[in-house]
């Protein structure tokens, strides 16, 4: 029988309320955007063609989307059994954070209706970064609704169903690993052929992929840590910090290994210099550099690591870091030519709000009414 | 498989790839029979008739400013404007083709380029670049909208229409678009027509570009005969002095080069033309994809070890034990 139990308690609180209201606000906007066009939402502009519905939405918001890719290697590829208990709520938390990167690139589509075209394979161009992306992401979203369907089939009873998928879902699981290396590799692909508009000190050209795909790892086991320790607090669910310090030894080699190839991609590209223009692009350099150093320091520590609180800071600046290049890269140092700024508009922001609230209303629906949290009696 | 040894493999696996494979594409070659437009920005006297004939040609409303209906007043390309004529100016703009207390002209429009970077990063094949001619067409029955063309431009020209609730992306395509055709029909594009002092010049991209290399060698205030039109079979050609040329050619070289060519007596960063090396970012771009992801070997190795691992780890323990 499953270890995993539904929280059963009361779903409309006044938090939920709250939620309900932003997320309203959001869809007011978003049906804005359908009516009269982009423009009359957005900021974008003839040379900034993204925005935040781009940056956050797909480029940010799948790598926090990144839990169940950082568990999945952690559980079923290095086989550690021990934090199988993690794997439901993180599953779940990828599903809905790259429902909502999928729902943000399709609203964000300016030819929405002919969306399909990335479907049918005689529009395919495999020179095309985005191609790759496109069919990746949406891939990836089936396979996690298919990762995610045990927990559903628990609830209805679905015996045969759920012997059926369980004798296939290590191929879901396999091609759960590699989907998320291809396309978050490719979300810092996209940069290259942006060139001269991306800021030197971001523009690593053919070391994009690589660097994409190790923030996309350190923030992956950071969004576990940071959900488990705030399910802790916030659903009043038992301490998960013993199993949560190990997650935070893969940070470790993982952001040692993302700061060395950085730092030694811009040696070799003699761009160190540039770090000392002390100019708003190496400012914002130096604020990243100070997030990752961070859970650095604190996860280097075994005494600090044993502490769920310092945990939770150390896992919080490395989201916020990694958060940060993303956003500096293709946004806040993006530099498409003179003459050109962008910024977002309040209802641009309030519709990314408002899915971000819709996202947290839909996570707390789903773990009160189905077997996603693992059973209370859990001791790792 | 150790967790340290199997990141090794995999951070090791993707840096050789990417370094090994990326230089695998140079830059495109200009197309056989490249046809473009020589813009010349010592001709140019700001007169906005080819802005005028361009949005005839593509049946686009003027931009009004300031309540004056008589002027189309872009001031830069939009989803309504493909071809703008922008005024550099400096301290009292007295002098024209001067850089310090003159002004000058500058054109605006898609370049066309040699390896054009919206044409690589579309993943539906909306932007195509034609094999014959160079011209960079755009097809909105493919495209889905998602601008990647705008940011991988190094001219920002693919311009989506913002102000509609059914957008598409505008750009020039050489006004030999359906329903135009000019250039298939052996014409030239309606800018070039109307330019009364051959600022805008149509032809082959070579005979271009050597009258462009002829203007550089001339002498300053050497008069000489500037065709109008069509370089192939001229209007009659007006004789002008030449004014104090940089030399430099723009799209010999940037990026690959550009089918639309560019000469000026301001230095062409002053024009607001971005900072282009030689190689084209799309063909390092392509590199990166294609050492990645031929034939899908790479990921189709990596799924059958990941599919081996899972499996074996799966059966090995069950929910919850180590």
């Amino acid at each position: 029988m499953s270890a995993y139990k539904p929280l059963g308690s009361r779903i409309v609180t006044p938090p939920f309320i709250a939620l309900g209201v932003i997320a309203a606000i959001g869809f007011f906007f978003l049906a804005m955007r359908f009516i009269y066009g982009m423009g009359s939402v957005t900021n974008l502009n003839g040379a900034h063609a993204w925005g935040i519905w781009v940056v956050y939405d797909v480029v940010v918001g799948t790598a926090f989307a990144c839990g169940g890719y950082a568990l999945a290697i952690t559980v079923y590829v290095l086989n550690k059994g021990k934090y199988h208990p993690l794997i439901r709520p993180a599953l779940l938390a990828s599903l809905l954070g790259y429902a909502l990167g999928g729902l943000g690139a399709f609203f964000d589509m300016g030819r929405w209706w002919q969306f399909y075209n990335i479907l049918l394979p005689w529009n395919w161009n495999f020179n095309s970064v985005m191609l790759e992306v496109g069919l990746c992401v949406l891939t990836y979203i089936l396979v996690l609704v298919i990762e995610f369907s045990p927990a559903v089939l628990e609830h209805f009873g679905a015996k045969k169903l759920l012997a059926v998928l369980n004798k296939m879902l290590f191929f879901f699981i396999a091609i759960g690993v590699l989907l998320p290396t291809m396309h978050q590799s490719s979300l810092g692909s996209l940069l290259i052929a942006m060139g001269y508009k991306v800021n030197p000190l971001w523009q690593t050209w053919q070391l994009q992929p690589l660097l994409a795909l190790l923030t996309a790892l350190c923030m992956g086991f950071s969004i576990v840590v940071f959900e488990g320790s705030f399910a802790t607090a916030g659903l009043r669910r038992p301490s998960e910090t013993p199993l949560l310090k190990g997650l935070g030894m893969a940070i470790v080699g993982l952001l040692g290994a993302f700061l060395a190839v950085r730092f030694i991609t811009l040696l070799v590209q003699g761009k160190l210099g540039l770090l000392f223009a002390f100019d708003f692009a190496s400012f914002m350099f130096l604020v990243e550099t100070v997030l990752f150093v961070v859970p650095l320091v604190i996860l280097l520590s075994p005494k600090r690591r044993e502490n769920g609180g310092q945990l939770l800071i150390a896992a919080v600046s490395m989201l916020l870091g990694g958060a940060l290049y993303r956003f500096d890269a293709f946004l806040i140092t993006f530099a498409p030519g003179v003459g050109y700024s962008y910024f977002p508009s309040v209802p641009e922001i309030m519709v990314t709000v408002g899915l971000i609230a819709f996202e947290i209303m839909a996570y707390l629906v789903l773990v009160k009414l189905f077997p996603v949290m693992h059973d209370a009696g859990h001791e790792a | 498989m150790k967790r340290r040894d199997f990141l090794k493999a995999a951070i090791g696996g993707t840096a050789v790839v990417a370094l090994g494979e990326a230089e695998a594409r140079a830059n495109l070659e200009p197309a056989p029979e490249a046809m473009g437009m020589l813009y010349d920005s010592t001709l140019c006297i700001g007169c906005k008739a080819c802005v005028s004939a361009c949005k005839q040609t593509n049946g686009m409303p003027p931009v009004i400013e300031e309540g004056n209906p008589q002027f189309d007043s872009a001031r830069d390309l939009s989803g309504d404007t493909l071809n703008v004529i922008k005024v550099y100016l400096n301290g009292k703009g007295e002098h024209k083709d001067t850089v310090s207390d003159g002004y000058a002209f500058e054109k605006r429009s898609c370049m066309h380029c040699v390896d054009p970077g919206c044409v690589s990063v579309c993943p539906v094949t909306a932007m195509r670049r034609d094999p014959k001619t160079g011209i960079v067409s755009y097809h909105a029955d493919a495209c889905i909208g998602c601008r990647n063309c705008t940011m991988g431009c190094p001219y920002n020209v693919p311009q989506f229409q913002y102000n509609q609730p059914f957008g598409q992306i505008s750009k020039c395509q050489m006004c030999n678009q359906a329903g135009v055709g000019r250039i298939d029909k052996g014409g030239m594009t309606a800018c070039s027509e109307v330019c009364p002092t051959g600022a805008t010049l149509f032809g082959p991209r070579d005979a271009l570009m050597k009258e462009a290399k002829r203007r550089l060698a001339l002498k300053a205030g050497e008069v000489t005969q500037f065709p109008r039109g069509d370089i192939r079979h001229p209007f009659h050609p007006h004789e002008k002095a030449a004014a104090t040329y940089q030399q430099h050619v723009w799209g010999e070289k940037e990026a690959g080069g550009t089918n639309v060519l560019h000469i000026s007596a301001i230095p062409f960063d002053q024009l607001g033309m971005p900072p282009l090396g030689e190689r084209s970012a799309a063909s390092i771009s392509e590199g990166v994809q294609h050492g990645l992801y031929s034939y899908l070997a790479l990921p189709a190795v990596a799924l059958a070890g990941l599919t081996y691992l899972v499996r074996r780890n799966t059966n090995g323990h069950k929910e919850g034990e180590e």
